[in-house]
Parts: structure tokens; C-alpha cells; sequence
């Protein structure tokens, strides 16, 4: 059972992944194409969450982690450097 | 038991699943920006939280011991996610910025608080001028 739930959740998350890069090369203004990326790097944690649990293995949980952590990083980098100028002033 | 953990995993997947798709599909449906925001950062955070769960359920199930490394993921998108929602969300507003001559007058001695410095606020306000051109620094 868990193995089907598995597949739905890579289906899921592949599909939402594509919806995503739809949105980042479609995306009229530049903050929605951040927000795409952003929402792209919540995925892949799910997809790394999946793929540890169908490996049974705790290996992936600190390169999920660093993901998220990223990617908050980087979104609110680029969110500065569009209001500033500047990411450090 | 097992069974019961095996149904509650399934669920737990399932669920986390259909809110990240809903929170994808959310980002291509809606009109602009401002409406956009509420579709990743609610419903594609609860999905991801649901996820987690489940791993944490799943790696007790297997192991026989709890992992901590789920919850302090948990705690990091719960907690940044809001604030990416407002940075993104202010980055719009500087690029989209209005001048607010629209909006009618305010009979009173200061303007409208987006656009001017209101009443005994500190000189240093927005990063433009109000619509009444009179923004003295």
C-alpha cells in the first residue's frame, strides 16, 4: 500500500514540478518566476522525502535540509536585491 | 497495527501529495501576482508538512526510532514561509508602484499613509515622494 501511495506522490510531485517550470517560463513579472522557484524547491524536498522513504533510508534528510534552507537563501536574496539594490548594504 | 500504521502512512502521503498538486495548479490558474502568492504559500506547505509527517511515521514504523531531522524541517518552512510570501509580495509592490493621485483628497494635514509619512512618523518614510509632491526630508 505504501508503495502505490509512493507512486502517487512521485506522480504528484513530478506533475506540480512541470506546472512550476511552466510558470517560470510563462511567468509575466519577475517575482512570479521567484515564487515559481521558490514553490520548485518545495517540491524537490517532497520528491527527496519520497525517494528516502522508498529507499528506507535517513541519508537524504540533511541534503533536504540544505535545500530548504536554499532556498530561503536565495528567495530572499533576490527579493532584496530587487527592493534595495543591494543584498548587503 | 501494522496494518493500521501502513493506512495512516498511505493517507499521510496521499493527502501531502494532492495539496502540493493543488498548490501548483493554483500558481497557473490565478489572474496576478498578489492572488498567486496565496496558492504556494499555504496550500503547498501544508502538502510538505503532511510529507514529513508521514516520513517521521514511516522512519518509527522501520526503526523503531524517532527522527528529529523531520520536525526541524518542518519548523524551518513553517516559519520561513511567511516571510518569503511578504518579501515577494513587497518586491511586487516596489516594482508596480503607483504615484496615488488617484485617491482623493484626505482632508486632514498629512496624505495617505502609503504614500506619505503620516503624523508625527519620523522623516525617512517610503522611497518616493506622496502624490502632493511636498515629501520635505
Amino acid at each position: 500500500m505504501i508503495g502505490y501511495a509512493l507512486l502517487f506522490g512521485f506522480f504528484a510531485a513530478s506533475l506540480a514540478l512541470v506546472l512550476n517550470i511552466w510558470r517560470l517560463v510563462a511567468g509575466p513579472t519577475l517575482m512570479d518566476r521567484v515564487l515559481a522557484f521558490d514553490t520548485m524547491v518545495i517540491n524537490v524536498i517532497a520528491l527527496i522525502m519520497f525517494w528516502g522513504m522508498q529507499q528506507e533510508t535517513t541519508l537524504y534528510f540533511e541534503s533536504a535540509l540544505l535545500l530548504s534552507m536554499f532556498g530561503f537563501i536565495s528567495t530572499v536574496a533576490f527579493c532584496r536585491f530587487r527592493l534595495r539594490g543591494d543584498i548587503i548594504e | 497495527m501494522a496494518f493500521l500504521f501502513d493506512l495512516l502512512i498511505a493517507f499521510l502521503i496521499v493527502v501531502g501529495s494532492v495539496f502540493l498538486l493543488v498548490g501548483s495548479a493554483g500558481l497557473i490558474k490565478l489572474r496576478d501576482l498578489m492572488t498567486r502568492l496565496h496558492a504556494p504559500t499555504k496550500a503547498t506547505t501544508l502538502g510538505i508538512g503532511s510529507v514529513l509527517l508521514a516520513s517521521m511515521v514511516h522512519f518509527i514504523v522501520v526503526r523503531g526510532a524517532v527522527s528529529v531531522h523531520e520536525i526541524l524541517i518542518m519548523v524551518f518552512l513553517f516559519l520561513t514561509a511567511p516571510v518569503t510570501a511578504h518579501f515577494v509580495a513587497k518586491a511586487h509592490l516596489h516594482e508596480h508602484m503607483r504615484d496615488g493621485s488617484e485617491l482623493p483628497p484626505t482632508e486632514r494635514d498629512s496624505g495617505w499613509s502609503t504614500f506619505d509619512p503620516g503624523p508625527g512618523a519620523p522623516g525617512e518614510s517610503g522611497t518616493r515622494p506622496g502624490p502632493r509632491g511636498d515629501a520635505e526630508d
